[in-house]
């Protein structure tokens, strides 16, 4: 780690990049999308929360292991969510019996 | 090669376990994102019922929502953020050696984490204010009145949550700022900084989610 001093611009450039994005999200929210308005916002959250990973957090320049922990974090909370949305929104189906 | 004890005699700051300072550096790297899985799946449990309740009530949600303030949420979004560069900026100038300049970013980073916290307690007291805590003084629109509480019991909860996380943020901060002024903190020992970033960056990130989900849902509809 001690290797990969990042040069400062590059937190500067990320630093504007996400502030862009912050209005960029706020300005979308207030067109109508349907349902892409949900779609955009996580989309746009989960761009941002990449770059704070891969360059503030170091990610980038980090371990393969580090990389298995964070994509494992993730794909648990993947699992969290897929799971139990797959019981909620099926309820109403149960029509038979 | 150097006899074991002579070698790490000769690295400061490396302690007997690791063989080198990368080692080192790696191994704290880690334990630390170990323990910010845990927080993932710890805040997560607050996301999943967010996502439950809302696709459950999504126009009492959306009704609830109107009642925070965009402004104010933006605001310290930016803040956020913002604390986040210092952050960053506070770890390369560890990596380098440069004190004074480490000092100056951890305060940085604690000041703006500090308005932050100042703008979310003025939320807070609105929300008092206008009767929009859930409890038998809630008041809201009759037909959403059930609904909206649920909104706002996991509008406190995960901002709450949120905020704690700051405020732990913050004690660290002036920890890290203690052993940068005694000279703990040195170019070749500087992984308590960077942890502590990681730490700081988590709580960053949870907002940079928390934000869209409670400010600006349906926010076109008015």
């Amino acid at each position: 780690m001690s290797a990969h001093v990042i040069p400062t611009r590059v937190y500067y450039t990320i630093f504007a990049i996400l502030m862009a994005c912050t209005g960029l999200t706020v300005w979308i929210a207030f067109l109508d999308l349907g349902p892409l308005n949900t779609i955009a916002a996580l989309g746009i959250a989960v761009f941002k929360a990449t770059l704070v990973v891969l360059f503030f957090m170091h990610v980038k320049y980090s371990t393969r292991l580090t990389w298995a922990v964070v994509l494992g974090s993730v794909f648990w909370f993947g699992i969290l969510i897929a799971l139990t949305m797959s019981d909620y929104l099926t309820r109403a189906w149960r029509t038979f019996g | 090669m150097l006899p074991d004890a002579a070698h790490h005699q000769a690295v400061p700051g490396l302690a007997h376990h690791f063989d080198s300072l990368e080692q080192q550096t790696d191994a704290t790297t880690l334990g630390m994102w170990v323990f910010l899985v845990t927080e993932v799946l710890f805040f997560g449990g607050l996301f999943l019922v967010y996502t439950v309740y809302r696709s459950l009530y999504p126009d009492a949600f959306i009704a609830a929502s109107h009642e925070l303030d965009i402004t104010l949420g933006t605001i310290n979004t930016a803040v956020l953020i913002t604390s986040s560069l210092t952050m960053a900026l506070a770890v390369h100038a560890a990596q380098l050696g440069r004190r004074k300049t480490l000092m100056l970013f951890l305060v940085a980073t604690m000041v703006l984490g500090g308005i932050f916290l100042g703008i979310k307690s003025l939320e807070y007291y609105h929300k008092f204010v206008e009767h929009h805590v859930p409890g038998p003084a809630f008041q809201f629109e009759k037909k959403y009145v059930r609904h909206a509480q649920i909104f706002f019991s996991l509008y406190f909860m995960m901002t709450g949550l949120h905020a704690l996380h700051m405020i732990i943020g913050f004690g660290i901060m002036s920890f890290m700022l203690w052993w940068a002024w005694n000279g703990t903190i040195t170019k070749e020992y500087f992984s308590p900084i960077e942890i502590s970033g990681l730490y700081w960056h988590f709580v960053d990130i949870v907002w940079i989610f928390l934000f869209p989900l409670l400010y600006l849902i349906g926010r076109h509809a008015h």
